[in-house]
């Protein structure tokens, strides 16, 4: 597990790099489902009246 | 067949079916290419562990290419046809496509410290990034600066017009500047050969972008498309 | 021809007046070329290393403060509709604009530069290539300026996205004109100043058909 850190002394390049991809993608998927559920809640909100 | 996504009812079954097949596979493409990129892969011969952050890095850039490409075609189709979803597609793209110029830009510097012994080095690749960055910057900001959808839209897409006309002299005059000064580093991250255990995750990777790319693409034109049927509804109270 | 001619004067008359953008651009370019060497230190020999590309930098910001007037004034008091609905093309009156803030800015700018070259101990070989990669290039900030110009016409803060827009586009000419210099200094032959050439041709002959696709987008509104 220690050797898979250390990366051959490269880990303190290596899991930055990963870090920050996965931090952006998460990121960017999280923003992007919550602003398509917000859209869509406000969608149903608008057109519940009708009835 | 692009014209079957004009209508926006349309675009949103078409994109309702294909989504979980597209987030499907790109969990599954980089779920794998994950495992093989970090567990499976040995260590480079010259570069050692750093050459895991390929698999990263490339295919960031990769995308990062590919959406501004996707934002130009589109941009054309709004200018030349007038499809009306085109504005929106090219809309969707750039912020995206910022996110994974951004990622290439920080995977890139992380894996020239090693090689190159600074976080950032004015190589060809790097700097083509940087300016390509500036080019979404700018276009996100033209989008925002103007009020008026439509004229924003047209604005938008001729900058993007622009700047797929430019980006290949860009890249050109980069790489020339590069081969100008001396102390210029021979490491390309890129590395001479690639061997068939390299390739395997870095395609599986840049595939996985792709498809995660995609995804969240479709999902962001579906939001724009229930966001505007929201505002006419609210014109109509 | 006509025509082309009237409004080139015209632009030319217009920014030249007292608190006209050339005075600026040459104020802004010598106010530049002298903090430099304030601000990095009187090494003389590093100065004249890296003249070109302060120069280059300096002239292209110094081309780029003037450029929201390109348009934006005749936009703000109607003339530019006027422009629009004369018998001219458009696209016609965007390169006589372009050709009138090359003339009034990019040149002057040119001209002016050996004297800057002096400030900066740019060693002798490098004047040739300064002045030449200037004159060669300045047309394409003037030219790629002018669509961003067109393109932020009716923006509330159009002057702070104009830059952001430009500036990338115009890399290759940054690099290709103090790359001439650097050269010329190195003693290489790169055709630097081919390339200089090439792009400003290229930015100059396509302009102004983006700025006029901008212009007519703005003013149909």
């Amino acid at each position: 597990m220690g050797a898979f850190l250390h990366m051959g002394g490269y880990g303190v390049y290596i899991w930055p790099a990963y870090g920050a991809s996965i931090l952006g993608i998460g990121a960017a998927i999280i923003l992007t489902l919550m602003a398509y559920r917000r859209a869509k809640a406000r969608l149903a909100a608008l057109e519940k009246p009708r009835a | 067949m692009i014209f079957e996504f004009a209508n926006p009812k349309r675009f949103m079954t078409l994109s309702g079916a294909l989504l979980p097949w597209f987030a499907g596979a790109a969990i599954i493409l980089l779920g794998v290419g994950l495992y093989l990129g970090l567990f499976v892969a040995p260590p480079d011969y010259q570069q050692g562990d750093t050459v895991r952050i390929m698999f990263i890095h490339v295919p960031a850039a990769w995308v990062a290419m590919m959406a501004y490409g996707l934002m130009a075609l589109a941009s054309l189709f709004s200018l030349v046809w007038r499809h009306p979803l085109a504005d929106v597609a090219a809309k969707t793209a750039a912020p995206l496509g910022a996110l994974f110029t951004t990622l290439a830009l920080i995977t890139g510097s992380l894996w020239g410290k090693p090689m190159w012994g600074t976080y950032w080095q004015w190589d060809g690749r790097l700097t083509s990034f940087l300016i390509l960055l500036f080019l979404y910057l700018g276009y996100i900001a033209l989008w925002n600066a103007i009020e008026d959808e439509l004229r924003a839209g047209r604005a938008a897409a001729i900058l993007a017009l622009v700047g797929v006309v430019n980006l290949p002299i860009i890249k050109f005059s980069v790489d020339w500047w590069t081969t100008l000064h001396q102390g210029e580093s021979i490491f390309r991250p890129d590395g001479p050969t690639i061997s068939a255990v390299f390739i395997w995750p870095l395609f599986l990777m840049a595939f996985g972008y792709t498809a995660l790319f995609m995804t969240l693409w479709m999902i962001r034109i579906r939001t724009e498309i229930l966001e505007r049927r929201a505002r006419t509804l609210m014109l109509g109270h | 021809m006509n025509s082309v001619r009237a409004l080139l004067f015209r632009d030319m008359r217009l920014a030249t007046r007292a608190g006209g953008s050339a005075m600026l651009a040459l104020a802004f370019f010598a106010a530049v070329a002298a903090l430099v060497p304030l601000g990095v230190g009187a090494d003389l020999k590093l100065l004249g290393r890296i003249a070109g590309g302060m120069l280059w930098v300096a002239a292209i910001l110094a081309a780029l403060l003037s450029l929201d007037r390109i348009f934006q004034a005749d936009y703000e008091d109607g003339s530019l509709d006027l422009i629009a609905l004369s018998p001219l093309s458009l696209e016609a009156s965007a390169a006589a604009k372009i050709a009138a803030h090359w003339l009034t800015t990019g040149l002057p700018l040119t001209l002016l530069s050996p004297v800057l070259g002096l400030l900066f101990n740019l060693p002798e070989q490098g004047y040739v290539a300064l002045i030449a990669s200037l004159a060669l290039g300045t047309p394409a900030a003037s030219a790629i300026g002018a669509i961003g110009a067109g393109l932020t016409l009716a923006v509330r803060r159009g002057g702070v996205i104009l830059p952001l827009i430009v500036l990338p586009l115009l890399a290759p000419a940054v690099i290709f004109g103090a790359g001439a210099v650097l050269s010329a200094l190195d003693g290489l032959a790169n055709g630097a100043l081919w390339l200089v050439a090439a792009f400003s041709l290229a930015a100059v002959l396509l302009a102004p058909f983006a700025a006029a696709a901008a212009v007519r987008l703005n003013l149909a509104s």
